[in-house]
């Protein structure tokens, strides 16, 4: 059974685990190596479990296309870092960082990220900052 | 009257005979002649047999129509030389030590200062009864194979049945006799005395592999089995009979037990002669005597005699060497051998057997295809030690000269796909690396010939280098290597797939369906690094739905799949996604239209007709896409692929069922062809098309697959595409019927599956392929590599196992939740899209009309978002 705690958009009546961390779902609601869209305060996000079941977030926003479909990208490394490619032109980002590794022939822009915590198999974001 | 050669002997101070007209004696010849520019030595040979020196390495292919002379060795001019005598039929009797001469079997007494004896060897004969009827052969000479060839022909007149035979030995002379009687027509059984076939060459792996691949070319086996009798039936051999099982018919039987060195002129003058038989040398190939050497399969080299031609050529090499004055000495042999055997290639190569301690085997088996290969790796798996190749031996030049080096790479890269031959990753060969080992020459001859020999192709360096001139197993490599070096430019085309794999697509490919691997878990912990990325990840997930393995969004295979793949429609430029339902052919009822309308309307999609014949539906978000196939499965509609690297539209133009001009159903079989291949994963996208003339409506010669008809049936036509490089199919086969058609479609497609390059269209696949169309066509409808079979039964593996990929989805609750919008708020609709109405249909808004705030978004066109 999935833990949903956000369930809406707005920012009020979220239930938080911490101040500021914000519980999304449990781990098992994301799939090894694949990303998922999530809603934390009314701003997407791309949640990635990698292999080793880290989990990072960062913006769903896909800053080359405007699309909001980072989450729907393929999961791989580059070297040591875990990345995720954009499904839409396959820019190459670090998860960890959001530093991108591959700009294909543009001019490189970053995601942005936001700390994340498992805690007893429920996956926690730090609040992101609304308007991202 | 005195030859020009008796003559010139007056005047030569040192006068060398060679006993026996072999090939050893053949090369002894050749580089005596080359090296002695001075002329300080004059040359008789004697041949026993009525002819020179010929190639006995490939003396069955008497068998497949050669003449006797097509054996000669080398050029002819060399017994035009005036110092070299060339006497056929003449047999040395005697030697005498004291006196330096030999006497012939004519009576003639030859003085020498130098003797060489090249006699090679006798087929030798086991001591069974019935050993001598008539119709008992051996398998050693131009004349044995001519009586076989004889002797075969006149019973089948005789008999009026088809001719049996049976070969006693199952070593490598064994199976190149039994393919001489498979040649011959005859219905053949081996019998071998060990437990496996060439049991000197291949482990128990490698013989189970060769006896399932000689039994389906329809020769019988039987391993441990020893022969106790041959029966004869008024002098003419009748039957077999053995210490165990039941007898065998027999019209002719051939021993192949081995070779026994011709060693008599030796012993009876007192030269030492192994235990086993055999001339003993030392290293520089001389004898007890001074003045007597030994060279061949007769000598007796570091206590064995070695009955390959390599390390007699390199024995007569030093015997020109020492007589000349020089000191050269016998490095040791090369026991390597690769055979084509009734068409199936064999090879075995250094440490074969893991006979020294602590190697790591890598096998690859896979009894459909009948391949066996090994590899025998250092305990570290990086330097090579050895192997045996059953079934496909094209890695064996690459790897032959490999052996006690480091390979560099994945091992199992260099065993798999006809692409490496020669071109394995990391291969670099040293420059001492002998490459020809017949000739032994090695990587840094043939790039000096080219750099500093002026070679500019593959026969130059042949001629100047000798290499690939002999049993011609190197040639692979040498092309390689002289390819490589004339191309001068520097650069070095990878074919590693990324940075997490060494192989390439159709490297890979092989890996996985050999080895049998279903998940990329296991492939990139065997073959690869890391975790993977946005590159080899969907290929890996294509590899495995090309080989039948189940849904693309099974378990762990869900993650490899680009997004189109993962949901199954076209990601749009804003994030929202097309539907493309099959149209099979173009041919769609009007309740088919009526409900992709009524479906479009719904979801108040934008609807189109594409470029291949069918209707796109356009602006569906992820959430959207199950309740929109689950009305168009409920509609009889199943996915059309526009997603996939994968079929996508069989075109066709109106055919004979309406047009004036038709001559066959062009509708009728582009929906049968599309059917047959939907579904069907490939390296890149796959088009096809069927016109119902030569008018060419369906623009057939524009598809990856052309179909075109004419009065006796289908033309068909390969490798054409639109897109950035547009090109014209080409004429692969003409007048087909259906059926050959089909098959041959299948082969094509398969074939391409299996071999081509990540994204690369059948049109660069046939332009790169080694010996381009013409290689591929031999392929499909001739199955030159022997795997027509196997690819025909890849695409049967296919056709049963497809499944519309949307009705499993809708099927499994698992797989449709990935369609959720956000995985802590499934039901909530991402608000991201603006659209506007444009011709009456939405449409993605502009940044501007964004800002503008002019979004419909659903209002006034009803759509419901
Ligand atoms: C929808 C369609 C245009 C249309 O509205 O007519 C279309 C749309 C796309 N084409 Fe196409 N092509 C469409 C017919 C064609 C045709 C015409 C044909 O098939 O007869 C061609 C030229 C013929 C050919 O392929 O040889 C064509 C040559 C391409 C190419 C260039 C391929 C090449 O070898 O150079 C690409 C790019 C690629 O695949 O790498 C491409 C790629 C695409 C992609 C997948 C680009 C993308 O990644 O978004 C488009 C997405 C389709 C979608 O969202 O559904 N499309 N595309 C057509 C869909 C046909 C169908 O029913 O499946
Ligand atoms: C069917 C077949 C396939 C083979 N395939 C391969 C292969 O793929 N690879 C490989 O490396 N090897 C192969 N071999 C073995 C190879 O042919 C021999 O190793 C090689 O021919 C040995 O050469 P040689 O000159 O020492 O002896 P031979 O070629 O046997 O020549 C000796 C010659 O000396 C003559 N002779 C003998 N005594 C006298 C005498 N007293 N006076 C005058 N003449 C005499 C004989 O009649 C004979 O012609 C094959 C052999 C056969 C039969
Ligand atoms: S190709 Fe020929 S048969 Fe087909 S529509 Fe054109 S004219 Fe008619
Ligand atoms: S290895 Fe036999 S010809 Fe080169």
């Amino acid at each position: 059974m999935s833990i949903r705690v956000a369930t809406d958009q707005s920012t009020e009546g979220l239930a938080t685990a911490h101040s500021e961390w914000i519980g999304v779902c449990s781990l098992d609601d994301l799939a090894p190596e694949r990303g998922a869209a999530a809603l934390v305060g009314g701003v997407q996000l791309a949640l990635f479990r990698t292999f080793d079941d880290s989990v990072y977030a960062v913006q769903q926003r896909d800053p080359f296309s405007g699309a909001f479909v980072m989450s729907r990208g393929i999961v791989g490394t580059r070297g040591a870092a875990p990345t995720v490619a954009s499904p839409m032109y396959k820019q190459v980002f670090d998860l960890r960082t959001g530093e991108c590794l591959d700009a294909v022939g543009k001019e490189p822009v970053p995601l942005a990220v936001w700390p994340v915590e498992v805690r007893g198999g429920v996956v926690f974001v730090a609040r992101p900052e609304v308007g991202t | 009257m005195p030859s020009v050669a008796d003559m010139l002997q007056e005047q030569s101070p040192q006068h060398l005979v060679v006993v026996g007209g072999g090939m050893v004696a053949r090369r002894l010849i050749d580089a005596l002649r080359a090296r002695d520019e001075a002329g300080q030595w004059s040359v008789t040979l004697l041949c026993e047999e009525p002819r020179a020196p010929y190639d006995r390495v490939a003396l069955t292919s008497y068998f497949t129509g050669r003449h006797p002379e097509d054996l000669a060795l080398g050029g002819q001019d060399i017994w035009d030389d005036p110092l070299v005598t060339l006497k056929r039929g003449v047999k040395a009797d005697s030697i005498d030590r004291a006196a330096r001469t030999v006497t012939t079997n004519g009576g003639a007494v030859l003085p020498y200062d130098a003797l060489v004896l090249a006699t090679g060897s006798y087929a030798a004969v086991p001591p069974v009864p019935g050993k001598d009827l008539r119709g008992a052969f051996v398998y050693r000479t131009i004349d044995d194979v001519a009586d076989l060839r004889a002797w075969v022909e006149k019973r089948r007149d005789e008999l009026d049945r088809p001719v049996r035979g049976a070969v006693v030995g199952g070593g490598l002379l064994g199976l190149e006799a039994a393919g001489a009687l498979r040649a011959l027509e005859v219905e053949t059984t081996v019998v071998e005395f060990a437990q496996r076939l060439m049991p000197l060459q291949v482990d128990d792996g490698g013989g189970a592999a060769l006896k399932r691949l000689i039994e389906s070319l329809g020769v019988s086996v039987r391993a441990s089995t020893a022969t106790s009798r041959i029966v004869g039936d008024r002098g003419v051999v009748s039957k077999m009979e053995f210490s165990e099982g039941e007898p065998l018919d027999v019209d002719v039987v051939i021993f192949a037990v081995g070779v026994r060195p011709r060693d008599e002129l030796a012993r009876d003058c007192g030269l030492d002669v192994g235990e086993r038989g055999g001339v003993v040398v030392d290293d520089a190939c001389a004898t007890t005597d001074p003045a007597i050497w030994a060279i061949g399969e007769v000598a007796n080299i570091g206590g064995r005699c070695l009955g390959l031609v390599a390390p007699g050529y390199t024995m007569a090499e030093i015997v020109a060497d020492r007589l000349l004055g020089g000191g050269g000495t016998f490095p040791g042999a090369d026991l390597s051998t690769k055979l084509k055997l009734l068409g199936v290639d064999v090879a075995s190569f250094g440490d074969a057997f893991a006979e020294e301690p602590g190697g790591l085997e890598v096998v690859i088996s896979d009894p459909v295809a009948g391949v066996y290969k090994k590899l025998v790796m250092s305990d570290d798996a990086r330097t090579l030690r050895g192997g045996i190749l059953v079934g496909d031996a094209t890695a064996y030049a690459a790897l032959r000269p490999m052996v006690g080096r480091e390979l560099g790479g994945d091992p199992a890269a260099y065993l798999l796909g006809p692409d490496t031959a020669g071109s394995a990753p990391g291969l670099d060969l040293p420059e001492d690396a002998t490459v020809c080992s017949c000739n032994n020459v090695t990587a840094g001859e043939i790039r000096c010939s080219v750099t500093e020999g002026g070679c500019t192709d593959l026969a130059g360096v042949k001629a100047c280098t000798k290499a690939g001139t002999s049993c011609g197993s190197c040639l692979p490599l040498v092309k390689k290597l002289v390819t490589t070096e004339l191309e001068k430019s520097g650069v070095e085309v990878s074919s590693a797939l990324c940075e997490h794999f060494d192989l390439s697509r159709a490297q890979l490919f092989d890996v996985v369906r050999v080895q049998g691997l279903t998940t990329f878990s296991e492939i990139i912990a065997t073959h690869g690094r890391g975790r993977g990325c946005d590159i080899c990840k969907p290929v890996i997930g294509s590899i495995l739905a090309s080989l039948g393995t189940g849904h693309i969004l099974e378990g762990e295979r869900a993650s490899l799949q680009d997004t189109n793949d993962h949901v199954m429609a076209n990601l749009q430029k804003d994030g929202s996604y097309s539907v493309v339902p099959r149209i099979p052919g173009g041919e769609i009822t009007p309740e088919g239209l009526i409900a992709i309308g009524e479906v479009a309307k719904e979801f108040g999609l934008y609807t189109k007709i594409t470029g291949g014949q069918r209707i796109d539906l356009f602006g569906a978000r992820i959430d959207q896409l199950p309740a929109v196939w689950k009305r168009l499965v409920d509609n009889g509609f199943e996915s059309g692929h526009a997603y996939g690297k994968s079929l996508r539209t069989v075109k066709s133009c109106v055919g004979s069922t309406w047009c004036r001009y038709g001559v066959q159903d062009s509708v009728g079989l582009a929906i049968a062809l599309e059917l047959r291949y939907r579904g069907l994963r490939s390296p890149h996208k796959l088009k096809l098309g069927v016109s119902g003339c030569a008018r060419e409506c369906a623009e057939a010669r524009g598809k990856d697959v052309g179909v075109i008809a004419t009065d006796n049936g289908w033309n068909l036509y390969v490798g054409g595409n639109g897109g950035f490089t547009p090109r014209h199919a080409q004429l692969l086969a003409e007048d087909l019927d259906t059926d050959t058609l089909v098959r041959t479609i299948d082969r094509f497609l398969m074939y391409y599956v299996r071999t081509a390059d990540r994204l690369q269209r059948t049109a660069a696949w046939v332009e790169d392929h080694e010996g381009g169309l013409d290689a591929i066509r031999a392929v499909v409808l001739e199955d030159s590599l022997g795997i027509a079979a196997d690819l025909d039964a890849a695409v049967a593996v296919h056709v049963d196992s497809y499944e519309d990929e949307w009705a499993a989805v809708l099927s499994d609750p698992e797989k449709l939740r990935r369609f959720g919008s956000f995985v802590n708020a499934p039901d909530v609709a991402d608000d991201s899209f603006g659209y506007v109405a444009e011709r009456g249909q939405p449409r993605p808004a502009t940044p501007e009309e964004r800002a503008g705030g002019v979004l419909i978004a659903g209002t006034t066109l009803e759509v419901r978002r």
